[in-house]
């Protein structure tokens, strides 16, 4: 699949950079803002979604090969895991945040929620990385 | 077959007639003594700052309160992708080698 219009690729082109970094914008700030990890994941996506629907399925698949989309999409899960193991190292139980003892910080800063915000980059990632994977599967199948 | 068709109507209206009996035996939306006000949503409204430092109290109910529930969504979406690969990507193989 592939669309020669100037125009779209242009604008996808201008528009792709604040696209992304929004996504990890609403990421990042999932615990003092509206939004969070759900959102933020989909509109990260959308970005290389827009990227391979103006360029065609090939270049997007050259800047996002299948091998780090899968990756993503298994180390995001791990890392989540793996922080809920904290919680049982402490002897608390599974995903504890605060009975774990990690330090709150300052609410309304983006360091405050402990391990929430690291939870949400990983849950963040994982949404992004399953939905470039179901449009590229499913654009390469049709083709 | 005309009974038949008698029948399912009589049936359809009066599992209509229950539901809509059910539906306006309901508490009217938002009332405060609604069942729905329990202690867990003074809990989450009283004490979520408090317990995890989070400001948007969404968050804080889906990555802390219910951080177990959160892993396994992540993991219904893994699924979802290791499906769609398996039967787009896998079958592909499998028709080649046939």
């Amino acid at each position: 699949m592939k669309i020669r219009d100037l125009i779209l690729k242009r604008i996808t082109t201008l528009v792709l950079p604040f696209i992304q970094v929004y996504g990890f914008y609403v990421i990042f700030h999932g615990q003092i803002s509206p939004g969070g990890s759900f959102a933020g994941g989909i509109i990260v996506a959308l970005g290389f979604i827009a990227y391979a629907t103006a360029f065609g399925t090939e270049e997007g698949r050259a800047v996002l090969p299948e091998k780090v989309t899968i990756s993503a999409e298994s180390y995001g899960t791990l890392w989540y895991a793996l922080l809920g193991m904290v919680g049982i190292v402490k002897g608390v139980p599974f995903l504890a945040n605060k009975l774990a003892g990690i330090d709150l910080g300052v609410p309304g800063t983006i360091s405050s929620g402990g391990l929430i915000a690291l939870l949400g980059i990983g849950v963040g990632i994982r949404v992004a990385s399953t939905m470039v994977t179901l449009f590229f599967t499913m654009l390469e199948e049709e083709v | 077959m005309k009974l038949r068709n008698l029948l399912v109507v009589f049936i359809a209206i009066s599992a209509l007639y229950v539901m809509l009996g059910a539906v306006a035996e309901l508490p009217p939306y938002g009332a405060p003594d609604n069942p729905t006000f329990n202690q867990l949503t003074e809990r989450y409204i009283g004490k979520a700052l408090e317990e995890t430092g989070v400001l948007n109290m969404v968050t804080a109910i889906v990555l802390d309160y219910r951080a177990y529930d959160t892993m396994f969504e992540t993991i219904v979406l893994f699924t979802a992708a290791l499906a769609v690969m398996v039967a787009l990507k896998l079958g592909e193989g499998m028709g080649d080698r046939k």
